[in-house]
């Protein structure tokens, strides 16, 4: 799996979006996705903003291989392998984690119970053996502490009765356990407080080892202060309308999408 | 054993039921049909007294004159059975005395099985995994029943000791007739319906308990029901007894061969909870279920009922049902005495062209009496799945309590979810609390858990698990575990 493109020396991304169409299974007559071009390297951190409606959580789910989107035209390459071929379990087995703007809540089945069975189809995935009740929790202590997130969490059912900001905590979490080498954090920053968005991204940062990719998006300035992205791109229906570096958080920040020419109550009836 | 080996090894046990083996023993049969000449050559083989003859006999002409019930939901149907080519008699021709002596092939049937008949402190049924306590590896005895007759009986020795009885039917009534002719029949008449007359007539076999006052039985009792013989029914007879302020906690498991013509299993389990007394009552049923297309499969025909007949008593059902061809149950409880309490608490699968029509029936007849009902239905392939529950507060039933909590789940689009709650209040101070759902396997939660890598099929069976937790946490630790990988296994091919 893991090739280097044809001996050339230039480093193979760890994701490359080739001019990505994606519309609705059930609708095909409404294209969300209208030609993405995206590369991230190993080690890079990737930022999309982008007013509500545009299309942010789509290319997310897509990526994750969401089922009720279709691709039109294009590609998506993860270490250079075509993904169209695979499920959701096996883009999260080879190392894509998503963590999601709105996290699930799944009664009756433990956090423990869940991450027990994602842990173990990854390592069968991987050919390995599973582990033990008392390694697992030996890598989940070591995780919540790494992350910050109380162990008693764990026993919760997923998601179940959690508040928003514990939700999103918990899916960066499981992002540590499952040790994904590229994480896409939809929104994982709204809702959260002042200090757990500091937490939050202290984790993200250790997990920051110059192979692992991040892909965040969010509609704050903020969080890029604590995550510093290398790239920082503007999705506007559909389309990536302009990239840049980190500065171009702050220039969003200060004008809005106005200057590219999207009017206020369009974006807000989207 | 290498992750291939294993994954091999695992789909494979889950492709095919993996106890639908037969054991090629040597057994003594009755002849097929069923006349007063059937009953009297059962009764004979057991040398049993002669009101106990009488009793089977005025079952036998009562059922002459009876009907099949017609009343059961059930979409497919089922070909007319002929209870005259059945066979109510099958044993294995050596009667056992001791271990030593049981037929080493039904011992290797039971080890198959992960039945243990030697008294080691070995687990029933389970190979044990990590999420089972080590505290929870009680010894559990085991009465075994194969076809007709009880093959062994484990730990009666020490229970003894504790003063409980447990022994198969037939001992018991050898032994301790005078238990026995005051309780048999008195939760469930012979007279009671079409299948529990007929096993008034016809039973065979099964288990006894009787924990003596203020005793409570120091292990797990357990009877394991196996159905080896071709063409016969298997109609056993369980009666527990609790004396005032005794406790006893009793698991039922069965199996039978893969066969492509029905078999009949026609049960009837009465419990007495005395004065204070609690009996626990848990069953993991998993006949064989038939093929997709309908083909072989048990009928499951059984009347459980149990009386909670003094004051402060408990009665607790807890039931996983995910074999058979058809099941028709309703593990019941009679409230009588005051501040008694009903429990029941079920899962019900239905996968292939299985059908269930399972629930309960409880009976308020004590003041602040309280019943619960947790009922969780679960519909895949084309398995057809009923709930029917009665819920009876009688005249003198002062501020007795129902809660009924009905939910079903659908998994594809050629199953069914059926409900029929009855409720029938005749006391103002009584009170009823109904809840019921039906859902499909939520699109959401299954991308959810795919996106953490998990296969689609166990993400369903991890999402299955999830809503029987309520029921699941009623089970006795190693029950539990067994349930969660029956159920994974009774899913295999429901999803994809
Ligand atoms: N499954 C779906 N069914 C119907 N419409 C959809 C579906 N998924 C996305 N859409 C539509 O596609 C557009 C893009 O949605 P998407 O969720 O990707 O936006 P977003 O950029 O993440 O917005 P936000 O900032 O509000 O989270 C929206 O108009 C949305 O209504
Ligand atoms: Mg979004």
């Amino acid at each position: 799996m893991r090739m280097k493109g044809n001996g050339s020396m230039s480093p193979v991304p760890l994701l490359e979006i080739r001019n990505l169409h994606v519309r609705l299974e059930d609708e095909p007559s409404v294209e969300i996705l209208k030609g993405i071009d995206l590369k991230i390297m190993p080690g890079e951190v990737h930022s999309i903003m982008g007013p509500n409606g545009s299309g942010k959580s789509t290319l997310a789910q897509v990526l994750a291989g969401k089922e009720d989107y279709e691709i039109v035209e294009g590609q998506i390459l993860f270490k250079g392998q075509d993904l169209s071929d695979l499920g959701p379990d096996e883009r999260a087995n080879s190392g894509i984690f998503l963590a999601f703007q709105y996290p699930v809540e799944i009664p009756g089945v433990s956090a423990m119970q869940f991450l027990k069975a994602a842990v173990n189809a990854k390592r069968a995935f991987e050919g390995q053996g599973e582990l033990d009740a008392g390694a697992l929790l030996r890598h989940f202590r070591a995780k919540a502490l790494q992350i910050n997130v109380p162990f008693e969490m764990l026993k919760r059912n997923v998601n179940e009765g959690f508040s928003g900001g514990e939700k999103k905590r918990f899916e960066i979490f499981q992002m540590a356990v499952l040790d994904s080498v590229l994480g896409i954090l939809d929104e994982s920053d709204s809702g959260l407080d002042i200090d757990a968005l500091r937490i939050v991204s202290e984790g993200v940062n250790s997990m920051r080892d110059g192979t692992r990719s991040f892909l965040l998006i969010t509609h704050y300035q903020r969080l890029l202060n604590y995550i510093v992205p290398d790239r920082v791109h503007v999705l506007i229906g559909g389309r990536i309308v302009k990239s840049g570096g980190k500065d171009l958080a702050l220039e969003l920040e200060e004008h809005g999408y106005a200057p590219f020419g999207v009017n206020e109550s369009a974006v807000a009836s989207a | 054993m290498t992750s291939t080996e294993e994954v091999a090894r695992l789909s494979h046990e889950r492709r095919e039921y993996k106890y639908g083996f037969v054991t090629d023993i040597e057994q003594e049969f009755a002849s097929p049909g069923l006349d007063e000449g059937t009953v009297r050559f059962i009764s004979a083989k057991k040398q049993e007294p002669e009101w106990l003859l009488e009793w089977r006999l005025k079952a036998l002409r009562k059922w002459q004159e009876m009907t099949e019930p017609t009343w059961v939901f059930l979409p497919y149907g089922h070909p007319p059975i002929d209870y005259q080519a059945i066979s109510y008699y099958a044993a294995p021709k050596q009667a056992p005395k001791s271990l030593e002596e049981v037929d080493p092939k039904i011992l290797e049937t039971y080890e198959k099985l992960g039945i243990p008949l030697s008294e080691t402190r070995a687990l029933l049924g389970i190979e044990g995994g990590p999420e089972t306590p080590a505290e929870a590896r009680r010894a559990v005895a085991v009465d075994a029943v194969f076809d007709s007759v009880s093959v062994k009986t484990t730990f009666q020795e020490e229970l003894k000791k504790a003063g409980v009885i447990f022994c198969s039917m037939s001992e018991a009534v050898r032994e301790h007739p005078e238990l026995v002719r005051q309780y048999l029949g008195s939760v469930v008449p012979y007279s009671d319906n079409f299948f529990a007359t007929l096993n008034s007539a016809v039973f065979s076999d099964g288990s006894f308990v009787y924990v003596p006052k203020g005793v409570k039985c120091p292990m797990e009792l357990s009877t394991y029901f196996r159905i080896n013989a071709r063409n016969t029914g298997q109609f056993e007879r369980t009666l527990i007894v609790a004396d005032e302020g005794a406790e006893v906690s009793y698991l039922e498991g069965c199996t039978a061969p893969v066969r492509d013509e029905h078999q009949l299993h026609a049960a009837v389990v009465e419990l007495v909870a005395m004065k204070g007394a609690y009996i626990k009552y848990s069953t993991i049923q998993n006949w064989y279920p038939g093929d997709e297309t309908g083909k072989g499969g048990i009928y499951n025909f059984v009347t459980k009922r149990g009386i909670c007949k003094g004051d402060d008593s408990r009665i607790s059902w807890t039931q996983v049902e995910t074999g058979s061809a058809i099941t028709w149950k309703y593990p019941s409880v009679v409230l009588q005495g005051d501040r008694s309490k009903g429990e029941f608490y079920s899962v019900a699968l239905t996968n292939l062209r299985q059908q269930a029509d399972t629930g309960t029936k409880m009976i308020h007849i004590g003041r602040d009496t309280k019943s619960t009902i947790v009922s969780k239905g679960i519909s895949a392939g084309e398995g057809q799945n009923t709930y029917r529950g009665l819920v009876q507060m009688n005249k003198g039933a002062h501020r007795a309590h129902n809660y009924t909590q009905c939910d079903s789940i659908l998994i594809g689009d050629k199953c069914g979810a059926h409900t029929f709650p009855y409720v029938d209040i005749r006391n103002p101070t009584a009170t009823a609390e109904h809840e019921a759902s039906t859902t499909k396997i939520a699109e959401d939660q299954l991308f959810y858990c795919t996106a953490r890598g998990i296969s689609e099929e166990d993400a369903v069976s991890l999402l299955v698990n999830g809503f029987c937790k309520q029921v699941f946490s009623e089970l006795p630790m190693e029950f539990a575990v067994e349930a969660n990988k029956l159920l994974a296994v009774s899913l295999e091919g429901s999803v994809g």
